[in-house]
């Protein structure tokens, strides 16, 4: 790879979007919502099913860019298990990370440093925020669709 | 004849255009992008302007401003004889027949929904509106808007899998109650130039008028608004290296009489009380307020630029430029060229097997290489085709076959990194 010149496409990002974790559709989850990008048509459904306050299993599954795939696949890693308080607080963390550059010190988004300079380009940090968004609002349960616009 | 003509293919001035040296005008084409050389093939969106156009929009406001057809005094009437001097320099480019023809608007768009709300105002429940499925979303969502209004329906003629309109179904669809047909001369999407002037020729058989969205056919060749013999042409100033926030509407004068009103203002009336209104003559009356004066004027000077250069020769040097860049694109293994029709102009729209068009989009970016990526405005295009976007590369006259291989090579980059 072509080190340096294109710093978006990092190993780790390469990995997680040529084999995303966790994309399918479960045969039932409790919510889903469909994240969606009218800037590039891209869509990306997240199904959560919940137990108690703990999510017990985060999946997605739709059509993307790299980078969209590669966020997709990292928060499905990062959110498996945890509550839903703590998945709102890292969902706040990366966040500030596109948004203030934040670097976010949970160890649960060691991957997610991957897609850090997806920030120097603006008009693909809407690919790598678009599934933490569609969780944000399935955590919510405040809709069926989300648009990045 | 020209090269969005379906009858004859241009070649005599092959030679004419000497592309170095119409670069020298285009102060823009020469930076570097990322540590490269600026390849900017997204003409189609928007093309650049060459200083000639600058220098004149700088000139009127530096020596000649105020408002037209209001003052008495010097700068006003400068300022009004720019603006009709546009106005004219724009009836000779697309050979209308008189200057009350010409309606400036803010693009396009403007011109297409000046279309749907006037003429709009008559159309009945039941009655339909032609258009294709290759139309930008410009000459879509007006058009549905108005038949919400109004009762009325929508129809669509088919496009076949080179992205050509299927003309024999179009045929058939104009029927009594047809209103309008509006078509897309060029298609921003596909490139594919649809056969205007025999669809014109269909729609006169059933008295049916058709408008022309023209936005992607100025650029790239002679428009003859007489000779296609159409009601309602609109086009683009920045399309064609005029400013952003200035186009036209071309309409044929007994239809531009027959029309009410737009919108109101100052301009557009000759006389107001709060009993009565007296509307001015073609085309004030359709432009009410102040308009965009030095947009005019710097359409103008595209117009003059382009001509200079001559039409007939730069079709030729770009069928010429997009049939180098088509054939180079065709060689790169798992690409599929979206948008094959017979006769093309300007735009080749590909995808290419397990690369997300976003994607293809940043690392040409790195290189220097600016194309579109997305849908185009044309999502039912998308559709058809059964792709959420493609990666859309789009010429201008500026364009060298250098910057085609730059666009080639980086595309090789991005096979390498993402696939
Ligand atoms: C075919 C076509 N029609 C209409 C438009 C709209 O033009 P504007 O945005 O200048 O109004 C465009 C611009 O992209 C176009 O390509």
């Amino acid at each position: 790879m072509n080190s340096g010149l294109l710093d978006i496409y990092r190993q780790k990002v390469l990995d997680h979007s040529r084999n995303p974790h966790n994309m399918r559709q479960p045969a039932r989850a409790d919510r889903q919502v469909t994240g969606f990008n009218p800037l590039c048509g891209d869509k990306l459904t997240v199904f959560l099913t919940l137990e108690g306050n703990i999510i017990k299993d985060v999946a997605f599954d739709g059509s993307g860019c790299a980078i969209s795939l590669a966020a997709a696949s990292m928060m499905t890693d990062a959110l498996q298990g945890q509550s839903v308080d703590r998945a709102g607080e890292l969902i706040q963390e990366v966040h500030a990370m596109f948004g203030e550059g934040a670097v976010p010190h949970d160890r649960r988004l060691a991957d997610m440093r991957a897609l850090e300079n997806v920030r120097d380009y603006p008009s693909r940090i809407k690919c790598a925020t678009l599934p933490w968004t569609a969780v944000q609002a399935a955590l919510d349960d405040s809709g069926k669709q989300v648009s990045t616009e | 004849m020209n090269a969005l003509s379906h009858t004859s293919k241009p070649d005599a001035a092959r030679l004419a255009l000497d592309v170095e040296r119409v670069r020298v005008d285009f102060p823009i084409l020469h930076q570097q992008v990322h540590g490269c050389p600026l390849a900017f093939l997204d003409n189609a969106a928007s093309a650049q302007r060459p200083r000639q156009v600058t220098e004149a929009i700088s000139h009127y406001y530096h020596h000649d401003h105020a408002n037209v057809h209001r003052g008495v005094h010097t700068l006003s009437h400068r300022a009004t004889d720019a603006y009709e001097g546009a106005r004219e320099k724009v009836r000779g480019f697309i050979n209308a027949a008189s200057t009350s023809e010409i309606v400036f608007t803010r693009g396009t768009t403007e011109s297409i929904n000046l279309v749907a709300a006037t003429l709009g105002q008559s159309v009945r429940p039941g009655d339909e509106i032609l258009i294709t499925h290759l139309e930008h979303h410009s000459n879509i969502v007006p058009w549905k808007l108005l038949c919400e209004r109004t009762g009325a329906v929508l129809r669509v003629a088919p496009i076949d899998a080179d992205g050509a309109v299927r003309l024999d179904e179009l045929q058939q669809m104009i029927g009594p109650r047809t209103r309008l047909v509006a078509v897309a001369h060029v298609s921003n999407a596909l490139g594919t130039v649809n056969p205007v002037k025999r669809i014109v020729e269909w729609a006169h058989a059933a008295d049916v008028p058709v408008l022309l969205d023209g936005a992607q056919a100025t650029l790239h060749a002679a428009v003859d608004v007489r000779e296609l013999d159409c009601e309602f042409y609109a086009f683009s100033g920045h399309k064609m290296c005029g400013p952003t926030g200035i186009g036209v509407l071309y309409g044929k004068q007994h239809w531009l009489e027959k029309l009410p009103p737009w919108q109101g203002g100052g301009e557009m009336i000759l006389s107001v009380s709060f009993a009565e209104t007296v509307y001015n003559k073609l085309p004030y009356k359709f432009e009410a307020g102040t308009p965009n004066i030095a947009g005019a004027i710097g359409l103008g000077a595209a117009i003059d630029y382009l001509s200079e250069i001559g039409l007939a020769n730069i079709a030729a040097y770009e069928s010429r430029l997009l049939g180098y860049m088509t054939d180079r694109l065709a060689a790169i293994d798992g690409l599929r060229l979206i948008g094959t029709a017979e006769v093309k102009a300007g735009v080749q729209s590909f995808v290419i097997d397990g690369i997300h068009p976003h994607d293809l989009g940043t690392v040409l970016d790195h290189k220097g290489v600016a194309i579109r990526t997305g849908h185009h405005c044309a999502m039912p295009v998308m559709e058809f085709f059964g792709v959420a976007g493609t990666a859309r590369a789009s010429l201008a006259f500026y364009n060298t076959q250098s910057e085609i291989d730059q666009l080639i090579d980086a595309l090789q980059v991005a096979r390498e990194i993402l696939s």
